[in-house]
Formats: C-alpha cells, structure tokens, sequence
C-alpha cells in the first residue's frame, strides 16, 4: 500500500483551495481525486457571472473562478492531480482504494480531506406523485445538459423550488428559447439569493407561484402537464385552488445534499437529517485526520465562502500532520 | 414469413416459453409491444422468487410456483449466470393467537412440496432479523424462497432463447390476428404479417385482448395495482429475510423486500384500477406502504426512500390461466400470471411446451442446445479481487459513470450490446441511475455512450420508447 501525506477527495473549488492552502501551510505530499475528466467539478456548467466578487473583487464566471485555481494546482509540483479517479472506499484510519481506468489503487493516506460537494434533492425524496415520464429532471442536471452539451431538455418547463439552481435555470432555459410556465415555491419566499430572483424571474417576466406545491405529474412517455395546488401556512392544500399547468418539461431544484457516504462508510459520524459530518466545528468530522470542507461539509449559498472556508481545512489539515515540523 | 410458434409478448412468462421452446427443432417468433423485453408487467416486479406458500393447495399456481422455485434454485440462475440469493422468507404474525394461521399456511405449503418450514418464535427473531419492531411476535420461516433480478431475469432468458435461434421483434405491437384456413393463424405486428402455426398468448395486461383478437373471448384482465418504494442501499441490512405480514384475502400485504441489487424495497399496495395505463404513485399509497413496513420494522424512515414505481397485476380470477382454447385452435393462453408468476415462470414454460405438443406440434431436441450464458460482469457485485481482475482485462471497469450504483463505462457499453436501447433499458441491466442521485451525475455520460454505441443522434435516445424523448433539441 501507498503511503501518501494527504489525500483530498473531490477537485472542486472546495479540494482545489484545500490543496493549496495545505502546500502553503508546508505539506510536502498532496494526492488530489477528482472522478470528473476535468478540475472545478460544478464550476464548469455554472456559465453565469457572480463567482469571486469576495475572494478575486471582481465578477468571474464558474468556468473562469474554477480555471484560476486550476493552474495553480497544475503548476505545483507538489500537488499531484489524478483525473477519473473514484474513491470507493475509506477506512478510520485513512487506508483508501480508488477506481481509475484501467487501476484500483489502495493508499495509506496521513490526512484525508473530503471535498465531495453536493447532490441534488430529487423528485423522489420531496415526493411528488403521479407518472414517471421523461422530462422531470433535477435543475443542476438540466444546467449540466445545456451548458456542457448543448442539449435543450424541453419547449415548456415548470420549475419545482426556487433555490439558486432553479432560478439560474429558470433564467438560463427562457433564454434558449424555452417558455419557463411558473416556478412553483412551496415556502412564502425564496430559498434562492435575492439577486437571482430579480435578475432570472423579474427580468424575464417568469411568475414565482409562493406556497404552492406540486401534487403530481402527468403524462405516459413524455411529461404533458403538472397539478399545481395552493397550499396555507401549515402547508396544507387549500381546497379549490388546485389547477394544472401544460409543459413537458419539470425541472426540480428542491435543495442539496452533501455527499458523505464516503465518511459514512469509514465510520465517522453524520447527520441523518442534512447528511452533514457531526462535529464541534467547521470541517472538521468526528474521525482524527480526516476533515471535510466545502459543500460536503455545509451547503455555501456562494463559491468564495466554500473557498474561504477550504483553505482553512487545508491549514487544519498541515496543522494535524504536524508540519511545519 | 412464416414460423411455427409466435409468442406474443416479452415479459417473463414469454421471455421463458421462448427458451423452452428453443430446445426444439422450431422457428419461433417472440412480438413485443415495448421498445425491450421486460418494459411491462415485469418490469415492476419485487424480484421475490417465492417458496410457494399462501397459494391454495389445489391451484395451478400453487404447484408451479414450487417448481419454479425448484428449477430457478437449481438449474436456471446457475445456467444463466444470474444472481440468486436464498435467503429465505418470514411471515410474521402481530398476534400469538394467530399462531394457528402460520401452521395452516405451513400445512398447505407442504402439501404443495415446499420443504424445511418453521415457526421461529420472538428470541430466534431477535437473534436473526433484529430489526423488526416490538409487534412482532412470531413468524413462519421458509427458507427456499430467495431474490433475483427480475429484469435481468427476464434479459437473460431472451438473450438465451436468441443465443438458440428464437427470435425477437421489439416495438412490434399486434394490431390484428385472423385464422388461416387449414390452421394457424396471421398476425399482423409493426406493420408486417407473419403466419404462424401456434400463437402463445402472454401479452400480460392486453392477454384479454389478444385472445379474443385469435376468437377466444373467453376471460377478462383486472389491472391490480402496487406501488414500491425503494430504500438507500446503505439501508441493505435492514433486513435478512423478505418479511411477510400475514396475508390478508386480496394481497400478501405491504413487504419489506431484501432485493439482490442491495436496496431494500417496501410495498406493494393492491388496489384494482380499471386504467392498463395507470403507473401513477399516489400519497395514498405512499402512507399505507409507511404504516405497513413501520409496523413490523419501526426505523424504516420516509427519508430512507430514493425511488418508487407502480405496476399493474393482470389478474384474470383467482388463479392463472395456461390453456388450449377450442374457440381458437392453435391458441395457447398464458394468462392472469399475476404473484408468483415470475417465480413459476420457467415451469410455465414447460407447461406451455407440453400443451402444444398435445396439439400437435412435434418436440424434437436439437442437435446443440445452449443451456448456458456467460454472465454478464457487475462492479458493484465484485470483490476487490475481481474488480482488479476485471479492470486489468479491460482499463474501461475503472472508469466509473454511476457513482451511487459503482457501474463503470464498461458495463454501460455491454448493456448497450446486449440490446439496451433506451435509459430505462440501461438501468435495469446495469442499475446506472438506479441508486440516490437518480441519474442527475450520470445521465449526460450515458446518453454519450449510447450515441456512441447506437449511431443515433441525442434527440433520438429515448428513456422507454418512441415519446419518451431526453432531449428535444440541440446546440451544435
């Protein structure tokens, strides 16, 4: 078995800044997993502005914000980048194998930083009722679609949820011509940064239905439409108020959930409700070595406090290596 | 074009005639509506390959649901490189004053050949399924019920039947069928007419259809419908047994189901719809599958939940139907093969073969017949060991597109060749989408793969079939 001086899981913005703040804390040895073909994980389909007002004092896309810090990983000698690499397990005491082409590796790390994001809230876990065409699909999949492959999921969308996701997508799909019908919010406002509400729903004259929900989806093959209801402040349907809505398309954007399966299987304790490592403080968890940063640590509403915040488990994790010595 | 048998439909009961049928020196033609094999009633199976217990004793499904059981435990899962897993079934009682239920359950079982049954009291319970919740008392152990993929099932017995010469029409939906004078029949399916000696009727949902389409109106399909609902795979070892309730006089009750792919499933419901096309899930359902799985396992969580599905029984009375109609000479019914029909399928089959041959249709072995299949590899069942092995023969198993699921490029790439030709088709082979992210990190991967694989543009790949497009336009 390898042994490596620290191991990050994840090179997103979270394991990218990690990575670099542990080499400038001293850290000789960095072994970064990223699963994708590329860095910047989430990053590379944000296509809209707002990344790096705090960290950069001025306005970057995802792809722009990720590629800053991937050259600088690139150019580290210190920091060796694997690609395709997926971890598929992780012991308590640091001793992890991972999946590449054509390899299963096994490592014996010093400190392990897990830097694995988020997954969407799906359909299924809210649950919406009804038929289970094509067309639903989680918003960050929809942007993954339209950004990187140039693939137009619909021609008539309803949005479930107006987290940031939702909104940008909301935006994002009117303009590629797409007739975003209603986003629907079950909550009496928005989950989403103000900003977005303004700038993806007001600007595009798309309506916000607040303390509604969907009741179920319809259609054989094909989403055709939606049942929509209103629901009152214990969100309880409101008789006579329910009505439908055509589309073939519903994009859901119900929340995230931090990936910590991996933390799961070594042992280490987590949170059944938000799937977020039990711990006294930020990034760490509760197995010695091992810490997690970013969003598999916490939801962050903007990528500079996931950076902010990494960097800081990059020191903690050369402070717990005992370096400098 | 002209054959000796046609089935009509590649569910399981069809999907197993075929291969029996291909033993013989016979053209046989498999017509199937849905885009695969499997994409009906089998489609939404629990994957329970029961004991043969809670079947009455002089019913024709009693009998070859123990067979079945027989031949899947110990011939076919083997053959067919699937992957059987005995173990074992529970029927729990909330009541010790129904104790004398479970032994007349155990009496009709052994009537009917199901062996080594048990009553396991409180204490073997707590020592083997420490999971079930204070309300159980009791429960009658039968241990050679097990669990297999349905759809993998199904897949592996087409793909056998084709390996010995049957062949399939996918997407080829029987609009009429009319007897031929001097025996036989035309039926006519995706727009071409095909003459066939002997039809075999197991068109599921549409059997009613079908045979009263050949002349045999001679029974009706009540649509029963259950919804499922699937459990994390970090749930896996919630439980050891499938854990039956007590049946209940239209259903065997809400299950807590071990499944061979790891996730738990709870369900399902039995409510008759009068609609062959209602899959919808309902709160309703969702509630009384909660409440059911509760109250033998208290910790099974709404949260646990990452998918649901509902299906639709053909029930057709009380029992099956496998028959020659007189009305129609030539028809064989395979029909109402509701519970435990996938489990009694391949003893179907046979039943099938035989009637036909009282029909007159000769029975001569083939010189060469191609019992086995190769297994087809799954990374989420393999050692490490076998991991390496396999990723040293082929660099494309270490490369992950699932990761919930761990299924590699590879495997997409053999589902693909194996027939997979829509989303759904790749999942149920591989499980690629199947696990808590419901395809939101893989789907863009696989679709690439089955353009590649295919030939086919993106707006052209489907999730189930023409209609069920992914992607209605694109960006070049």
């Amino acid at each position: 078995m390898k042994r490596r001086e620290l191991v990050i899981v994840g090179g997103g913005p979270a394991g990218m800044a990690a990575a670099l703040a542990a080499r400038a804390a001293g850290v000789e040895d960095v072994l970064l997993l990223e699963r994708d073909q590329h860095l910047g994980g989430i990053l590379n389909q944000c296509i809209h502005p707002g990344f790096g007002l705090h960290h950069f004092k001025e306005e970057l896309t995802g792809p722009e914000y990720a590629d800053r810090f991937a050259a600088l990983v690139h150019a580290d000698p210190g920091i060796e980048v694997s690609l395709r690499s997926f971890v598929v397990k992780l012991g308590k005491d640091r001793e992890l194998s991972y999946l590449r082409p054509g390899a299963m590796e096994d490592i014996q790390a010093g400190a392990v930083i897990l830097a694995t994001g988020c997954r969407e809230r799906t359909r299924e876990m809210i649950p919406i009722p009804g038929s289970r065409p094509a067309g639903v699909f989680p918003a960050g999949l929809a942007q993954k679609m339209v950004n990187m492959e140039g693939w137009i999921p619909g021609r008539e969308a309803v949005i479930v949820g107006s987290g940031d996701i939702g909104l940008i997508m909301a935006r994002r799909m009117a303009l590629e011509g797409v007739a975003v019908k209603a986003v629907i919010e079950i909550q009496k406002t928005s989950r989403g940064l103000v900003r977005n509400v303004v700038q993806c729903l007001e600007d595009f004259g798309i309506p916000l239905r607040f303390q509604h929900r969907l009741t179920a989806i319809h259609g054989a093959d094909r989403v055709e439409k939606v049942s929509v209801v209103r629901v009152d402040d214990d969100f309880k349907d409101i008789p006579g108020t329910a009505f439908e809505i055509a589309c073939d398309t519903v994009l859901v954007s119900v929340g995230l959930i931090p990936e910590n399966e991996l933390l799961e299987m070594a042992g280490g304790a987590v949170d059944r409700r938000t799937n977020t490592p039990v711990a006294d403080e930020v990034n760490l968890t509760s197995l010695p070595g091992v810490f997690a940063c970013g969003n598999a640590c916490k939801v962050y509403d903007l990528a500079d406090s996931v950076t902010r915040d990494s960097e800081l488990a990059g020191r903690m994790a050369a402070k717990y290596l005992g370096v400098p010595a | 074009m002209s054959y000796d048998v046609i089935i009509i439909g590649a569910g399981v009961t069809g999907a197993a005639a075929a291969r029996e049928l291909s033993r013989y020196r016979l053209k046989v033609l498999v017509l199937e509506k849905e885009a695969e094999p499997a994409f009906g009633v089998s489609k939404s199976n629990s994957g329970i390959v029961h004991a043969g217990t809670q079947n009455p004793p002089s019913s024709l499904k009693g009998w070859l649901c123990v067979e079945g059981n027989r031949m899947i435990r110990e011939e076919l899962a083997a053959d067919l490189g699937l992957h059987f897993v005995q173990c074992g079934q529970l029927i729990a009682v909330f009541d010790l004053a129904d104790l004398p239920e479970l032994e007349t359950i155990k009496a009709e079982g052994e009537a009917l050949g199901v062996k080594d049954m048990r009553v396991v009291d409180r204490a073997w319970l707590d020592a083997n399924e420490p999971n079930l919740g204070p309300e159980v008392k009791a429960a009658l152990l039968v241990p050679t019920a097990g669990i297999i993929s349905p759809y993998r099932f199904v897949y592996a017995l087409i793909e056998n039947a084709v390996k010995n010469g049957a062949e399939l029409k996918t997407s080829a939906k029987v609009a009429g069928i009319r007897r031929r004078e001097g025996g036989g029949f035309y039926v006519e399916a995706g727009g071409r007419v095909y003459t066939t000696k002997f039809l075999v009727n197991a068109a599921g949902l549409r059997a009613d259809e079908i045979s009263a389409m050949a002349g045999a109106p001679t029974f009706t399909i009540t649509p029963r419908k259950g919804e499922e609902y699937l459990l994390d795979k970090k749930r896996e070892h919630i439980a050891n047994h499938i854990i039956f309730p007590l049946p209940s006089k239209t259903s065997k009750g809400i299950l807590i189901i071990k499944t061979s792919d790891g996730n738990p499933m709870i369900g399902p419901t039995a409510h008759d719809t009068g609609d062959k096309d209602d899959l919808a899930t309902t709160e309703e359902g969702l509630a009384e599958v909660l409440a059911g799985a509760r109250r033998m396992m208290p910790s099974v969580s709404k949260g646990d939940i990452i998918a649901y599905f509902a299906g639709l029984r053909p029930v057709a009375g009380k029992d099956f139907i496998i028959r020659h109609e007189s009305a129609a000479p030539g028809l064989v019914n395979a029909a109402g093969i509701q519970s435990p029909g996938l489990t009694a399928a391949p003893a179907i089959a046979v039943m099938i073969a035989d009637i036909l041959k009282k029909q007159g249709l000769p029975l001569e072995p083939k010189d060469q017949f191609h019992r086995l299949r190769q297994r087809t590899e799954h990374l989420f069942m393999s050692s490490p060991e076998e991991a390496r092995r396999l990723i040293a023969k082929n660099p494309a198993y270490g490369d992950i597109v699932c990761r919930c699921e761990l299924v590699s490029a590879q495997e997409v790439r053999d589902a693909v060749r194996h027939g997979a030709t829509t989303l759904d088709g790749v999942k149920f082979r591989t499980r690629a989408q199947a696990g808590r992210c419901h395809g939101g990190f893989c789907t863009t991967r696989i679709l690439k793969i089955m353009q590649e694989e295919l030939g086919r543009p993106v707006t052209e790949l489907t999730k189930r079939g023409p209609g069920s497009e992914i992607v209605k336009d694109e960006r070049k």
